[in-house]
């Protein structure tokens, strides 16, 4: 007879195969407990209200972005004991992560999976361009004449159709712009996940780490401008047309796969689309520049998030559900998890041989950024969703020209420093039980 | 007010025999029900313990720029989408209430999109509002002179996006035309006959003979869409997720009240939004009512 334990997680497809591995092996491993994974969509809703229904998984595979509001509301259980008996370091993990994962002083999540997010570039495009395909841009003025260089548009002259690269226009068909987007080089807005991480390259910050928001910041407002810039040159209509144009993501009709956008900031998971979806393209990897211009890799801006183990409060087998993770935190089993994921170990140390034999010929650039002191993660808000959804808000605004960065950002400020408000106050009127309610539970 | 024995007995039996039903309607609605007013008046994030605030999430509402926002939205579309609605639907009917040969084709016609699942169908009109794929672009391109541009971007250009909203919804008026249609049937003969007599032509008839007869149909339809547009929820959300489309331009009333109570876990400034979206409808149905007061016939009622 054994202890089962309920493990939701997000996964789907070949990630859900290499988590299954790892979920099998562990079961294999004893025979006292029995972990079951159950892949779940929406996971983040579904576990909230499940925890809030009084009957969660043992385990949930979440996102580093949402521990801090799922921790601040009750829906986690506090790790610190369990670690501390476990042997599980601090010190193991990239601090970025573990820093993450922790809370008001608790640490709340165990990283799975992380990801840091990389310049792609297609190198054949890049040599048609006369560009040299083994040398990406290194600053953001760089990116910029390479982007139009790499941009090819249908217009009309002379009553003829024709198709023209951007700098062979004319000064009067520029400003005109009125032309078809063939092909871009580079748009800040394609794919258009997180609107909310340009101010990463720009030092820029969305709150001070205390109780203001700095949304408005004027390295913020310079991330922004320079988010429309593209759309201002290349005409906003264009490059809306253009946008909703693209076929979705995961398909081959996905902007970058299918030639139509030269470069694009995307993750370590990309490489795994190239590969499924267009497994001729010559592409590369490196850090996208950022305000400071040229950096070694590991000096480098990135966006860096992880996946997260959980373990909801009011599961029913807590200590086995802990059990788990710490046999899936070794290093053999997280190096065999994300080498099934193809992605890296949220580890300060890595094997040789794992980087030897990983497949993605980029995964060291992926690695080094995980290192780099600029590397940051989403700030650690209780109110994040909020923020978010209105830093997308405020993002639609600012590229279609219905308001200036600093009109729209400031509007963000406003909003979000009365919620933040809102937030402090409720804190300081249940602060002190939360705080002692999750010290006795550790 | 004294009852016998038997008049007790019988009021008890009756009560076991219905309370199947009272049970069901305490549990399910009332508790539910009260308890949103009473969280409307809380802090509640679902997990923790509700916290009485008071009026604050009243008041925080009305300081919400975007709580406004959604109400315009939702008030410009259903003051556009409700009146489209029931013109089309009463034209529709009227037209598939002529004796033509094919009739129940064409009536099976209209009412089957009327039972598809409404994600589908939003999903199908996202591909046919496709600013450079979409099917209804590829006819504007191919009717309209080529010096008139392309296509609007339906659901990325601020403009468009309402407009859209409310020709997506037109598309499924099958069960408002079925109940139009019962209540065409039901119009008595011999009224055509004798306005006929009297010279009247078809307009006339249908003006003086078809309108007034159908107009307690017509009335409940529009109670009935006042409450479903103030609603409108599934169509925008999976046109324009979350956000609501450029600059919240689609960002109905259920669309905030959803984002807050599931997506920002404030239950209770969901609570509050739900209770004055109640008072709004039961307003609006009570001038509807007004309104209407004496263009609505009910035979000798």
């Amino acid at each position: 007879m054994h202890i089962e334990v309920t493990y939701w997680d997000k996964w789907t497809g070949f990630e859900l195969d290499a988590m299954r591995g790892v979920v099998e092996d562990f079961n294999q491993s004893q025979d006292r407990i029995r972990v079951k994974l159950l892949p779940v969509g929406r996971i983040y809703e579904k576990t909230m209200l499940a925890t809030a229904g009084g009957n969660p998984p043992d385990i949930a595979g979440l996102g580093s972005a949402v521990v801090p509001s799922f921790a601040e509301r009750g829906a986690l259980m506090p790790l610190d004991r369990r670690l501390r008996e476990a042997g599980i370091h601090q010190d193991d993990y990239l601090p970025v992560l573990w820093d993450a994962c922790s809370h008001r002083g608790m640490v709340w999540a165990l990283p799975s999976t992380p990801a840091t997010l990389a310049l792609h570039w297609n190198k054949q495009l890049f040599k048609e361009a006369g560009l040299d395909p083994d040398r990406p841009p290194g600053t953001l003025d760089e990116l910029h004449s390479d982007a139009l260089k790499l941009t090819r548009v249908r217009i009309a002259r002379n009553g003829q159709t024709m198709e023209l690269t951007y700098p062979e226009l004319t000064e009067r068909e520029k400003t005109d712009r009125r032309f078809e987007l063939v092909r871009v080089g580079y748009l800040p807005n394609v794919p258009g996940w997180y609107d909310a991480m340009w101010p990463v390259w720009f030092d820029g910050q969305w709150w001070d780490g205390r109780d203001k928001a700095t949304a408005n910041s004027p390295a913020n407002i310079a991330a922004f401008m320079w988010y429309a810039s593209y759309a201002e040159q290349l005409g906003r209509e264009n490059v809306a047309r253009f946008a909703s144009g693209l076929g979705s993501f995961a398909s081959a009709q996905n902007g970058f796969l299918s030639g139509r956008v030269a470069m694009v900031q995307q993750g370590v998971w990309m490489y795994n689309f190239i590969e499924k979806l267009a497994p001729g393209l010559q592409w590369g990897a490196a850090p996208f520049p950022g305000v400071d211009g040229v950096l070694p890799t590991d000096k480098s801006y990135t966006l860096v998030e992880s996946d997260v183990w959980v373990i909801p409060r009011g599961a029913r087998h807590p200590d086995e559900a802990f059990e788990f993770l710490k046999y899936a935190s070794s290093p053999q089993a997280l190096e065999k998890l994300c080498m099934g994921q193809r992605k890296f170990p949220p580890l300060v140390k890595v094997s040789e041989q794992f980087v030897a034999s990983h497949p993605n010929p980029y995964i060291k650039v992926f690695i080094d950024l995980a290192h780099s002191p600029r590397a940051r993660t989403w700030p650690k808000l209780g109110i994040w969703t909020e923020y978010q959804n209105e830093i997308k808000v405020a993002a639609s605004r600012i590229l279609s020209g219905a308001g200036t960065p600093e009109e729209a950002l400031g509007e963000v400020q406003r909003r979000m420093q009365r919620k933040l408000d809102r937030q402090t106050q409720r804190w300081k009127l249940i602060g002190d039980d939360r705080l002692r309610e999750w010290e006795s539970e550790m | 007010m004294l009852m016998t024995r038997t008049t007790r007995r019988e009021l008890h039996l009756g009560l076991v025999f219905i309370s199947p039903w009272i049970v069901g309607f305490c549990v399910f609605t009332l508790y539910p029900l009260l308890a949103s007013l009473y969280y409307s008046f809380c802090d509640y994030d679902v997990l923790s313990r509700p916290v009485w605030v008071g009026l604050l999430n009243y008041r925080d509402l009305f300081t919400d720029e975007v709580f406004w926002k959604s109400l315009g939205n939702t008030l410009v579309y259903a003051s556009v989408s409700l009146p489209m609605g029931i013109i089309v639907s009463v034209m529709v009917a009227v037209l598939l209430n002529q004796p033509v040969p094919g009739r129940g084709i064409f009536r099976t016609l209209f009412f089957v999109p009327s039972i598809l699942p409404l994600v589908a169908v939003a999903v199908v009109w996202l591909w046919m509002f496709n600013t450079r794929f979409g099917l209804v672009n590829e006819v504007i391109t191919a009717v309209l002179p080529a010096s008139w541009g392309q296509g609007p971007n339906w659901l990325g250009d601020e403009r468009w996006v309402k407009p859209t909203i409310v020709l997506a919804s037109l598309w499924q008026t099958g069960g408002t035309v079925v109940i139009l249609l019962a209540a065409l049937q039901e119009v008595p003969q011999q009224l055509y006959e004798s306005a006929t007599i009297d010279g009247g032509g078809a307009w006339v008839r249908f003006r003086h003979v078809t309108l007034p007869m159908i107009s307690p149909v017509v009335y409940f339809n529009l109670v009935m869409g006042i409450i479903n547009s103030l609603q409108v929820f599934v169509m925008p959300y999976v046109l324009l997720g979350d956000t609501g489309g450029p600059n919240r331009s689609g960002l109905f009333y259920s669309m905030y009240l959803y984002q807050n109570a599931f997506s920002f876990s404030q239950m209770g400034y969901a609570c509050a939004m739900a209770w004055l979206l109640f008072v709004l409808i039961m307003g609006l149905t009570w001038l509807a009512t007004r309104g209407t007061r004496g263009l609505v016939y009910y035979g000798g009622a």
